[in-house]
């Protein structure tokens, strides 16, 4: 492969088309005389003029440039990038759910409101809680909708809270979706085991408390053992726990959020439900709650009626209205349950026990050469310091690069913050014992090579289209304008 | 080993503070501060006339690797912010007592006063140890 690629629009030659239409048979009317002027182009677009075969061959060999979960191992931390199994692309296109409109009678799309429903049942029961709606986009999305749902039930008892308690590890989702919904965010410190400090989150509540935001594994891997008595302290103070399902990888079929305390959960169904990640969506982040908030949920969701048929609820007076058109991404939640239904209860467990097997295996690999920042027992992943190879000139940045030499994707860096020279692994149970090995292998590599040859690793990588790039130079003059003369 | 220099009051969130005149502090993040968070590669800045309290995040700081808040040290207005970063955000990795400077800050109160929340040098390095 070349190192340099041409643009699409540097490939373009005046004229140069793919296909050849048939003259037009009916009276062609310039597009001045059905389009106001105000809305016509001055001139006309600057479109690449290519034949087919160099845009196939062009994005053809883009995408060979492309590192996903079908080409290598993807152990990024925190983000669970299991593989995706190919089944659920099958039911997927369906055509009883590929070739449906939202807007059609709902008796003749029982079977999709049927999947939705079960769908949504499913979840409530995988996570303890009461209600779910399907249709928020993203995990992000989720965190809002929940956040607005938990306003709403404060205002509805006449009280308006308006703060919301995440802790300095939470991923910076949360802050962000608090401040986003209006509340104002307080941040939390962590313990040294980078837990939640007890003493701490009871100076922090008081009767503004609208919510706690946690993720329950923490950050860190790690597993919040006081879940119970932060909740308690949550709910003496008037507020409600919001789980983070970013973790749920590690904790299906073991541990319910409900259980725990929490009122309100998202999942990401991109991680948990092997759904696709990336690539700017479609995304899907389910939002579960008890009881008491089920009155607020966005409308409509999907009801059963006594006579077995399925139909669109949207009787809720006090709902928080719509957060999405239609369903949600009705694509992304046939694949969930394809994946739900294929594991089954017993299988969803196993997928969690082999989640957190594998990290744990890792990481005690891995501990003899890196520093393992809270050792223990992990859950579905761990985090790694670098901090012992700065002696040698080498940082965690170079070990990333390093690794892409050998095939795999690097670990999420340099997050949690809170831990210096940090490398966040998260292996999922999809892969391997030869993958893990490989990989574990590779780290171990590296860091021999960073004492005994830095400069390798510090050049790294060798192997790949573009070498090291600058990346500070990149941030601060970035050049936005390609010139295609 | 990080720079703490002798002379400037500093806060547990690594910024430090200088006195520039009966009524004026100078700020920025530590040194600690900048090794942490690696090449910075944007640093956003409050308009002058800005009315901060001791605490308050009054821009951002944007490294390859993260992008935290910055802090004012002290209360008062912001008299002046270091334009020279706008184009020039190397220079807080570089040197970030000197020319890497973020904010001037006139305050309501004495310089004294100012500083009895902030740690001198060696309560700074204590901090960090």
């Amino acid at each position: 492969m070349k190192p340099d690629k041409a643009l699409i629009f540097e490939l373009s030659r005046p004229g140069r088309v793919a296909y050849s239409l048939p003259e037009c048979d009916v009276p062609e009317l310039g597009a001045a005389s059905v389009i106001p002027a105000d809305m016509l182009r001055a001139k006309p677009a600057e479109l690449p003029e290519v034949y087919e075969v160099d845009v196939i061959r062009h994005y053809t060999e883009l995408s060979r440039r492309n590192f996903g979960v079908d080409n290598g191992f993807y152990p990024l931390g925190s983000c669970t990038m299991k593989y995706n199994p190919k089944l659920n692309e099958d039911v997927a296109r369906f055509p009883g759910f590929a070739k449906i409109h939202p807007y059609q009678p709902e008796s003749s799309v029982q079977g999709a409101l049927e999947l939705l429903h079960t769908l949504q049942s499913d979840l409530a029961a995988l996570t303890g809680m009461d209600g779910v709606t399907l249709q928020p986009a993203a995990g992000a999305h989720g965190e809002w909708t929940g956040l607005m749902l938990i306003r709403a039930y404060h205002e509805s008892r006449g009280e308006r809270r308006t703060k919301v308690i995440v802790p300095d590890s939470s991923h910076g989702t949360n802050p962000a979706s608090a401040a986003v919904a209006g509340f104002e965010t307080v941040t939390l410190k962590s313990d040294e085991r980078g837990m939640v400090d007890l003493e701490a989150l009871k100076a922090a509540v008081d009767g503004d408390t609208a919510a706690l935001m946690l993720t329950n594994p923490s950050t860190l891997g790690l597993f919040e053992e006081r879940i119970v008595e932060i909740a308690d302290i949550v709910h003496e103070a008037g507020g409600l726990l919001y789980y983070d399902g970013a973790n749920s990888n590690a904790i299906m079929g073991i541990a319910r959020p409900g259980d725990m305390g929490f009122d309100v959960v998202h999942l990401n169904l991109h991680k948990t439900m092997s759904t696709p990640h990336g690539g700017g969506g479609p995304g899907a982040g389910p939002v579960g709650v008890k009881s008491k908030l089920l009155p607020f949920l966005p409308v409509p969701t999907v009801g059963k009626r006594a006579d077995g048929t399925f139909y669109w609820d949207g009787d809720r007076p006090q709902s928080i209205g719509r957060v999405k058109a239609y369903c949600g991404n009705f694509g992304i939640l046939v694949r969930a349950y394809a994946y739900i239904r294929t594991y089954g209860p017993e299988g969803l467990r196993r997928v969690s026990e082999c989640a957190v097997l594998n990290a744990n295996y890792m990481m005690h690999r891995l501990a003899p050469y890196f520093d393992v920042a809270f050792p223990g027992v992990c859950k579905h992943e761990f985090v790694l310091s670098g901090k012992r190879l700065k002696a040698f000139g080498v940082r965690t940045l170079d070990v990333a690069k390093r690794l892409l030499d050998f095939g795999c994707h690097p670990p999420t860096i340099y997050f949690p913050l809170n831990v210096e020279e940090s490398m966040m692994i998260e292996p999922t149970e999809t892969e391997s014992k030869e993958t893990l090995d490989a990989f574990i292998d590779a780290m171990i590599r590296i860091a021999q090579e960073a004492e005994t040859d830095p400069q390798l690793v510090l050049n790294a990588p060798y192997t790949t289209i573009v070498k090291r790039l600058d990346e500070a130079t990149a941030a601060r003059k970035p050049v936005l304008n390609c010139s295609c003369g | 080993m990080s720079e703490v220099r002798e002379g400037l009051a500093y806060s547990r969130e690594h910024e430090w503070a200088e006195k520039r005149g009966e009524k004026l502090v100078r700020a920025g993040i530590t040194d600690y501060a900048q090794s942490l968070l690696g090449d910075i590669v944007f640093v956003e800045l409050p308009e002058p006339g800005t009315v901060v309290a001791a605490g308050d995040s009054v821009g951002s700081i944007e490294s390859v690797k993260t992008v935290s808040e910055l802090y004012s040290p002290v209360g008062g207005t912001v008299t002046a912010v270091n334009e020279s970063l706008v184009d020039r955000p190397e220079l807080v990795n570089g040197e970030p007592y000197d020319g890497g400077w973020m904010i001037e800050v006139e305050l309501d109160g004495d310089v004294e006063e100012a500083f009895e929340g902030l740690l001198t040098a060696e309560g700074y390095r204590e901090h960090l140890a």
